[in-house]
């Protein structure tokens, strides 16, 4: 199919790259790589796609029970149950997708060592696996939120463009951590210690606004995370129309810089450190 | 840019010649450099890294390719043979891009297939069909393309039934048939090929040799690497030798498989000038066999003639030249060399002597070692060469051998008195 003269120029070959190989090829391998794993992990199972959301779940049951009876953070906040799911399912994603990809070139050493192509492909199919996972789960929670009351609003509209920070943070951190993983090992330790803090970090278990801190330098601080802007916007935009948005809880636009620049310095960082390193991976392994 | 001369409209049987000097190139790799470092204490964790960050960090540089430069045609089958250690992997990972060059470039004409380390690199968690087509997206074809072929690769590979099975769960015969199979079918226009043609059962491997000549055919252009010479011989048109991350010879494959048996058995470990001065050098040393050939095998009471040559470096009114053979284990089995009393009547600096030595081949079947000395004459009979293992061959024989030599002999038994029955 190939043999026509004019592909048998000579051309320059590079080495292995992040990218290189064409835009079809990449996305050709990116989508077959995330569906493929996808199906292998879903289908390969009895009881599949159950197992994935028996996780968020369970966290969801044990949570909702220690936060409304016991400690009674949720238990005056209408929503506390749907705020709750909500925030679990999409960290769950955030959580998977990064603790995953941290192993993910490693692991798929046979690939790299044999073969030659854009080596983003591996990471980005991982939190791309996370994402349908999230897709799949997604329409289990906005079940529960309908039946719960909610009513849906024009802002629901929103709710992808928070999917897309989400997405796009998760893809940043997974480039950074499975290129990182290649060279240091203790990447995998120090990094499912750091998804802990950041669940603690980030508003899911207690909300910000009237019912939150009584101390306002809690919420600028939590404010600099910016999975808390993410979340807090998914609560406006979703469930409570009227819980304060990112910036009134964080006392002004200006108090949102430090989260934006997290998160851009984040998305660059993880974009040039994978890019640096991508050609030598294959040596590294 | 010449276009399309086709090398597959002439369906030769047997051997495709060569395509000749003006096919299009379709390798072009000019002062390729690859060197890797490695870390004389490896830091591996950030832990390490973060508690000493000002550690000084060594490395040992490890030349791989030093200045590597060939072209290959469209068409050919190009063989690349080198000891362990020689450059020649890195040449085809550098050549497959899953290596990045420290230096010189490759230019590449066409879709290149690799084939690397008995695999092109499978997830053993996924199916057959799922790796064939993944494999087939990263070798550049579509996934629709892939899918459409998934069939007759797996029919190649001759694994129908298991084809929905874990390669984890595979044998690594039925991996590799796999593997060659999606190689074959992704259409390249360039093969990389390393050290294949060993596996499988013997149907198999008639299939893959087939397959081969099939694609010679065709006029694919195809980069052999191996240890094995008969394949290089058989298969390719060209082939080259690479020591030390350089070329030592490119051209005719029998030629490089000649250089490569030498490599293997006088380079580094066996061959040691273990005297020598400025005074004179050894330029050539082999072994004849009938019609004037150079061997390294000799069968068991066949002619063998020793020849060498060398060069004086400083007048030298006559040499004195010896032999000795010594057999596997270092045992003296004969020495000779010429007499005390020869004159050649001076010898200028310059000037080559050859020696050509015959002897009556008594030796037992198994392997010697040819060690050669010089001597100065007749001033102080000084010794000034001497080197140890210069040649090694094997001599083999229908019947192995206790001894040392096979000695003229004759034997008879002879009934003397019948005992009772």
């Amino acid at each position: 199919m190939s043999t026509s003269a004019a592909n048998l120029k000579l051309r320059e070959v590079r080495g292995p790259s992040a990218l290189g190989g064409g835009p079809r090829r990449f996305f050709d391998l990116l989508w077959l790589m995330s569906v493929t794993e996808f199906k292998r992990v879903y289908f390969g199972t009895v009881l599949g796609y159950l197992w994935s959301l028996a996780r968020p779940l369970m966290l969801f049951g044990v949570l909702l029970f220690v936060f409304t009876k016991i400690f009674r953070v949720g238990h005056n906040l209408p929503y506390y149950p749907v705020l709750l799911l909500l925030g679990i399912v999409l960290y769950t994603f955030f959580q998977e997708a990064t603790t995953t990809s941290v192993t993910s070139v490693v692991s798929q050493e046979g690939v790299v060592r044999k073969t030659q192509f854009p080596r983003m492909v591996i990471p980005l199919a991982t939190v791309l696996t996370g994402a349908f996972n999230l897709g799949l789960n997604l329409i289990v929670v906005f079940v529960f939120i309908l039946a719960w009351g909610v009513v849906p609003t024009w802002t629901w509209l929103l709710f992808p463009f928070a999917l897309t920070l989400l997405f796009t943070l998760a893809a940043a951190l997974g480039m950074a951590l499975s290129v990182l993983y290649v060279r240091f090992r203790d990447v995998a330790i120090i990094w499912i210690v750091a998804t802990q803090v950041l669940f603690y970090g980030t508003p899911i278990l207690y909300p910000l606004g009237k019912h939150g801190f009584e101390n306002r330098t809690y919420e600028r601080l939590l404010m600099i995370n910016p999975l808390t802007v993410i979340f807090e916007q998914v609560r406006v935009w979703v469930i409570e129309p009227g819980a304060p948005t990112a910036p009134d809880a964080a006392g002004g636009w200006l108090w949102l810089l430090p989260a934006a620049v997290i998160f851009v310095g984040t998305c660059v960082f993880g974009a040039w450190i994978f890019n640096r390193e991508a050609p030598r991976v294959a040596e590294e392994l | 840019m010449p276009v399309d001369n086709t090398t597959e409209s002439t369906p030769s049987i047997g051997r495709p010649t060569l395509p000749g000097p003006d096919a299009p190139l379709a390798i072009q790799v000019e002062n390729l450099r690859k060197s890797f470092r490695i870390p004389t204490q490896r830091v591996d964790s950030l832990k390490e890294r973060a508690v000493r960050p000002f550690a000084p960090r060594t490395y040992r540089e490890l030349q791989a390719l030093d200045g590597v430069s060939f072209e290959i045609r469209r068409g050919e089958f190009f063989g690349i043979v080198g000891r362990n250690g020689s450059g020649k992997s890195t040449l085809l990972k550098l050549l497959a891009s899953i290596y990045r060059a420290d230096g010189g470039s490759i230019r590449i004409a066409g879709r290149l297939a690799p084939f690397i380390e008995l695999g092109v690199g499978f997830n053993h968690e996924l199916t057959a069909r799922q790796n064939v087509v993944l494999n087939g997206v990263m070798m550049g074809l579509t996934p629709k393309e892939m899918r459409r072929r998934l069939d007759s690769v797996i029919e190649f590979a001759e694994l129908g039934e298991f084809a929905d099975l874990k390669l984890k769960n595979y044998s690594s015969g039925m991996l590799v048939r796999l593997a060659f199979a999606v190689m074959l079918e992704a259409d390249a226009d360039i093969l990389l090929i390393d050290e294949v043609l060993a596996v499988g059962d013997a149907s198999f491997q008639q299939k893959c040799a087939d397959a081969f000549h099939e694609m010679k055919e065709v006029g694919k252009t195809i980069v052999l690497v191996t240890h094995d010479m008969s394949t290089v011989e058989s298969y390719c048109h060209r082939a080259t030798l690479i020591s030390d991350g350089k070329i030592q010879h490119i051209g005719d494959p029998a030629e490089v498989g000649r250089e490569y048996l030498r490599l293997n058995f006088e380079g580094g470990t066996s061959a040691r000038v273990t005297s020598a001065n400025a005074d004179i050098r050894l330029l050539d040393i082999w072994i004849e066999s009938v019609g004037a050939e150079r061997v390294r095998n000799i069968e068991s009471g066949q002619y063998l003639r020793i020849r060498a040559q060398v060069e004086l470096l400083r007048e030298t009114p006559a040499i004195q030249v010896g032999f000795t053979i010594t057999n596997v284990d270092g045992v003296g089995v004969f020495q000779f060399g010429t007499d005390s009393d020869e004159d050649a009547g001076g010898l200028t600096p310059g000037s080559r002597v050859s020696i050509d030595a015959e002897i009556d081949n008594l030796l037992a079947p198994g392997r010697y070692f040819v060690h050669f000395g010089v001597k100065r004459f007749p001033d102080n009979r000084a010794v000034v060469l001497h080197v140890e293992k210069a040649l090694d061959f094997h001599v083999f024989g229908a019947a192995p051998s206790q001894g040392l030599v096979e000695l003229p002999h004759t034997i008879k038994t002879a009934v003397e008195n019948q005992g009772p029955r």
